[in-house]
């Protein structure tokens, strides 16, 4: 009922912040969201399970009751968590808390509807988390990019109405292409599946149990079923070419929206992936391994590319993300226990570093009033805590060791270059470990630029510390990152244990 | 005629009392008369409000106590039918009863305010009430004459309803070419019912079904179809006679786009459910005669003509007129995807919890254009813009209906399209799910402009809303908690939905 309880919890907050006026909404968001924070590191406390819920393992805080009955088959509220979606639960919830304190400088106008929005796309996020029903899941899932659209559109920058609609119709359409995938997935499993809980599809799917549907026999049905979960998938993590919607959104959206945006929408489509098509079709993985490996390449390097070109200190972190998360993919597809233990322990660290960079921009920018590298030097002088937590985050982003990216990035090379699934992985993995070297080249001279050298600054507004709830969230996501780059184990451990089951049978 | 009089009288008590959603809804309109013949000067709008939610609440609460408790349902003992077969209480009459009576509490509550400062009242709320009563009817009808009674119950009111606005030009345009289209029809639909029987020799539906067998004259029975096939589609607002639709709609009162939209579409549906799959089964009819495919052509049609030309309009209310053809496309998916001895009951359940949903999202809907219209607000989408900085609550319920509409989870209209396009695929039409699913797909582009207008854009004008209208505030919202709490309540509704109509089958 834990997980219930967070959902109805955050749900209510969402209500009563909606309706708040607006001079103590912020505070009020903040003290609400403190909640759900607490109930998810109580589920990390309590957490009892082992092994991948979808692949047969025990699920903690578990809840599965028929929801409808519906042709042959039930729709279940089942929720649930294992070692993959807890992590991501406390994330979500530590992030929100902090994009919430972090948005009481930039956010003026409505204030008691962004912060009623922010909690609702919360709940959403939970939900999308912790369902484990096709049907639950998907609803959360669409239901996240309800908020967002407002999010972005409301309280964006100049050109928020383009950025908005893109946003929520390159990832509409994205949705509506996977769900024709999956159920056409379902509908060729025919008598084999009752309901559309995951795991039973999926172990259906992996028992070689699907026949054929419209015209096409099990085994093109299942590579076309792939392909179109995993486009529709790969636009919202995003990877190249499919991440054009990203640099527009997250310029046009406020500081806390990206945060939120980076740190935790990326991962849904991450998550979907490993939850969907490498958990469910190994097989089909493993043989499509040199396009998937190759898209994975191709972001980290290009991703990083289009971030060396850019000006704009958030544009450099929006398309450092693609970089990022090409990474993930790499680790996915690697099938290795380190190569997606590794994938699913950087997407914790790249919501953690992300939400730090972008928060880390939003407070330069809430004091200079641009974003521009070109506009400001050496503004480190009158900033130096902020801009020692900037430093130490783009350290972070570069895999430092002793900081979570670092643990993140050596697993997922670790993993995919031992692995098996192709001959030429080591090869890819040689390829994409260049994109750290650009990564480093862009956040250096950025930095460089902005933070060091002469003081100079051409605008009229005057360059102080921030305030005090500026730079606490920057502090404690640096402390976490920290934290979790010297013990990965807090999480590692449970991760591991739930994707090991996903390397083991089902034809691989 | 006397033996029919006294069959009449003799039919056990218990049996007419099935009828008492309808009584209760032709007692209602007649009380309303009443009232204003005692009070003629200083008639209370409250009083004729609350007396015509009250009635229709009533009958809604009659029609859903009969529905649990089994009235009329296979395992009380099957259908009870009255007046020598020419009505019939069954769950899917019960089920649309429900529809039509929900939207007319809506409609009259939120007429309250809508009317607080026209005349003629009384007999405003009292036609509504008659038509309602016409609707209810219109879903038990089991003879082809009954059918063509209860149709033209539900019309007369409905065209003086659309003019009754006498001073507004639009009001009185809508009325007449509402009045001209709905005659047409008519002739078309009885020229056709005479055709039917003509080759059939009965109006009794279960009679017209068992003389198909061995009739001689295919080729006229198909021409009889074929001519209701054109009644239905006029009061379901469906291709080829839709285009009534976005006139009458537009121009008349806010709140009767609202119950026209709605219940008299439903209603227009149970007409067609009925008639088709009793009078003409899929199983009995003469190898010419393929109404199905007929439905199928008048389906893809009419979905995919609303959703275009309501991603081109500029005004909210026309669009939303559009939007209802649309739908009524996709309602008529129930009809399309009926084959023999396929899933029929499920593909039909779907279809009517579909309009169900629609009943409460679509009037939602419009009542909001009606508080709008209240407000003096202009009608098209800039007119919009910024609305939801004067008006937070009201815009969070429109914009329920909009996403709702456009089959957007997290709300009802989300599961009753995808009950509707999966049951669909299940019958084997996949393609008709395809074209279904792509054309909602595409509706969210137009749906979605009224919710940026409301929440993005930037006001162009200063709103002078001083008033909170209670009786609209209440309705919107109602329809607006309905159509979320549709979502997690949907299995009670699908489940009684395909029940009933397997009982059809």
């Amino acid at each position: 009922m834990i997980i219930e309880a967070l959902i109805a919890v955050t749900f209510l907050a969402a209500l009563v912040v909606f309706v708040a006026p607006d001079e103590y909404a912020g505070r009020l968001a903040a003290a609400l969201s403190a909640l759900p924070v607490l109930g998810s590191l109580w589920m990390w406390a309590q957490y009892d399970a082992s092994g991948n819920a979808l692949l047969g393992g025990s699920i903690a805080f578990e809840t599965d009751v028929v929801w409808l009955t519906l042709g042959g088959l039930d729709l279940h509220w089942f929720v649930g968590v294992d070692g993959i979606s807890l992590p991501l639960i406390v994330l979500t919830t530590i992030l929100t808390t902090l994009a919430i304190v972090s948005a009481w400088t930039p956010i003026v106008e409505r204030q008691s509807q962004f912060y009623g929005l922010m909690l609702f796309m919360e709940a959403n996020l939970l939900g999308v988390f912790a369902a484990l029903d096709f049907f639950a899941w998907f609803i959360f899932w669409e239901a996240v990019l309800v908020p967002m659209y407002f999010l972005i559109g409301v309280w964006g920058g100049p050109n928020r109405r383009y950025a908005a609609i893109k946003f929520f119709v390159y990832t509409n359409i994205a949705s509506l292409v996977m769900f024709i995938g999956f159920i056409a997935l379902v509908f060729g499993l025919g008598d084999s599946v009752s309901s559309m809980r995951l795991p039973e599809i999926a172990q259906a799917l992996r028992a070689g149990e699907l026949g054929a549907f419209a015209g096409l026999d099990a085994a093109t049905l299942k590579t076309v079923a792939f392909v179109a979960m995993f486009l529709g998938f790969a636009v919202k993590v995003p990877v190249a070419p499919l991440h054009t919607w990203l640099p527009d959104a997250h310029v046009e959206a406020p500081t806390p929206v990206s945060v939120m945006l980076a740190g935790v929408l990326l991962k849904m489509g991450t998550y979907a992936l490993l939850r969907f098509n490498f958990t469910m079709m190994p097989d089909v993985a493993t043989a499509l391994v040199v396009p998937i490996a190759a898209i994975a390449v191709i972001s980290v390097i290009y991703g990083a590319m289009l971030a060396l070109a850019q000006e704009d200190l958030k544009r450099i972190v929006a398309y450092s993300s693609v970089s990022s998360m090409g990474y993930v993919i790499l680790g996915l597809i690697a099938y290795t226990t380190y190569g997606v233990g590794g994938a699913t322990f950087q997407m914790i660290a790249h919501g953690l570093i992300s939400g730090l960079m972008f928060m880390a921009v939003g407070v330069i920018y809430n004091t200079t009033h641009t974003r521009m590298v070109g506009d400001m030097s050496g503004i480190a002088d009158r900033m130096p805590v902020t801009a020692g937590i900037f430093v130490a985050g783009a350290f972070g982003y570069m895999g430092l060791p002793l900081m979570a990216g670092f643990a993140g990035e050596f697993f997922i090379f670790k993993g995919s270059f031992e692995s098996t699934v192709h001959a030429g992985m080591p090869l890819f993995t040689a390829t994409a470990m260049f994109g750290i070297v650009i990564v480093a080249g862009y956040l250096l001279f950025a930095m460089q630029r902005t933070l060091f050298g002469p003081f100079s600054f051409d605008g009229e507004y005057e360059i102080t510390n921030a305030p005090f709830h500026d730079v606490a969230p920057l502090a404690v996501l640096l402390l976490l990152t920290i934290v979790l780059g010297v013990a990965p184990d807090l999480f590692f451990g449970m991760i591991q244990d739930a994707v090991n089951p996903i390397l083991t049978g089902g034809g691989l | 005629m006397m033996f029919d009089a006294v069959v009449l009288q003799s039919e056990p008590a218990a049996a007419w009392t099935a009828m008492l959603p309808a009584i209760l809804l032709g007692l209602t309109g007649l009380a309303l008369l009443g009232i204003d013949t005692l009070y003629p000067e200083e008639t209370s709008n409250t009083l004729l409000a609350g007396v015509s939610a009250a009635g229709s609440l009533l009958a809604f609460g009659v029609a859903a106590w009969f529905l649990v408790a089994g009235t009329g349902q296979e395992h009380t003992g099957g259908a009870i039918s009255l007046f020598r077969d020419t009505m019939v209480v069954d769950g899917m009459s019960l089920f649309f009863t429900l529809i039509v009576t929900i939207v007319t509490a809506m409609v009259a509550v939120a007429s309250y305010d809508y009317l607080s400062d026209h005349a003629h009242r009384a007999e405003f709320y009292s036609l509504v009430l008659f038509a309602a009563t016409g609707m209810t009817l219109m879903s038990m009808a089991n003879s082809l004459a009954t059918v063509f009674i209860s149709l033209e119950l539900a019309s007369l009111p409905s065209y003086a309803l659309v003019a009754f606005l006498k001073k507004n030009r639009g009001s009185v345009e809508a009325g007449l070419k509402y009045f001209l289209v709905g005659s047409v029809s008519s002739g078309v639909m009885i020229f056709g019912i005479s055709l039917v029987y003509a080759v059939t020799g009965s109006l009794v539906l279960g009679d017209v079904a068992a003389a198909l067998g061995d009739t001689e004259m295919a080729g006229v029975l198909g021409v009889g179809v074929l001519m209701i096939v054109g009644g239905v589609a006029y009061k379901t607002a469906s291709v080829p006679f839709h285009f009534w639709a976005p006139e009458a709609y537009e121009g008349a009162p806010a709140p009767i786009s609202a119950f026209l939209s709605s219940a008299s579409k439903a209603a227009g549906f149970a007409i067609a459910f009925r008639v088709f799959v009793e009078a003409f089964p899929l199983g009995a009819i003469p190898a010419g005669v393929d109404w199905v495919l007929a439905f199928q052509v008048l389906a893809v049609v009419t979905m995919t003509l609303g959703n275009f030309a309501a991603a081109t309009q500029e005004n909210v209310k026309r669009m939303l007129a559009y939007s209802s053809i649309g739908h009524a496309g996709y309602a008529l998916i129930g009809l399309a995807a009926l084959t023999a001895g396929g899933p029929n009951g499920d593909v039909l359940g779907a279809s009517m919890a579909h309009l169900l949903v629609y009943g409460f999202m679509n009037t939602g809907a419009f009542l909001f254009i009606a508080m709008v219209e209240h407000w003096g607000v202009g009608r098209t989408f800039e007119d919009y813009n910024g609305l939801a900085t004067t008006a937070p609550i009201a815009a969070v319920a429109m914009t329920v209906f909009m996403f709702s509409l456009a089959g957007l989870p997290p709300f009802g209209g989300f599961l009753s399209k995808y009950a509707l396009f999966y049951s669909a695929i299940e019958a084997g039409f996949w393609w008709l799910a395809a074209v279904g699913a792509i054309n909602s797909a595409l509706s969210l582009f137009y749906y979605s402009r009224v919710v940026k207008a409301m929440w993005i854009e930037s006001p162009a004008q200063d709103f002078e809303i001083q008033s909170r209208p209670v009786g609209l505030y209440a309705a919107v919202l109602f329809a607006g908690l309905a159509t979320l709490l549709l979502l997690p309540g949907f299995g009670p509704v699908i489940e009684t939905a395909q029940s009933v109509a397997a009982a059809l089958f």
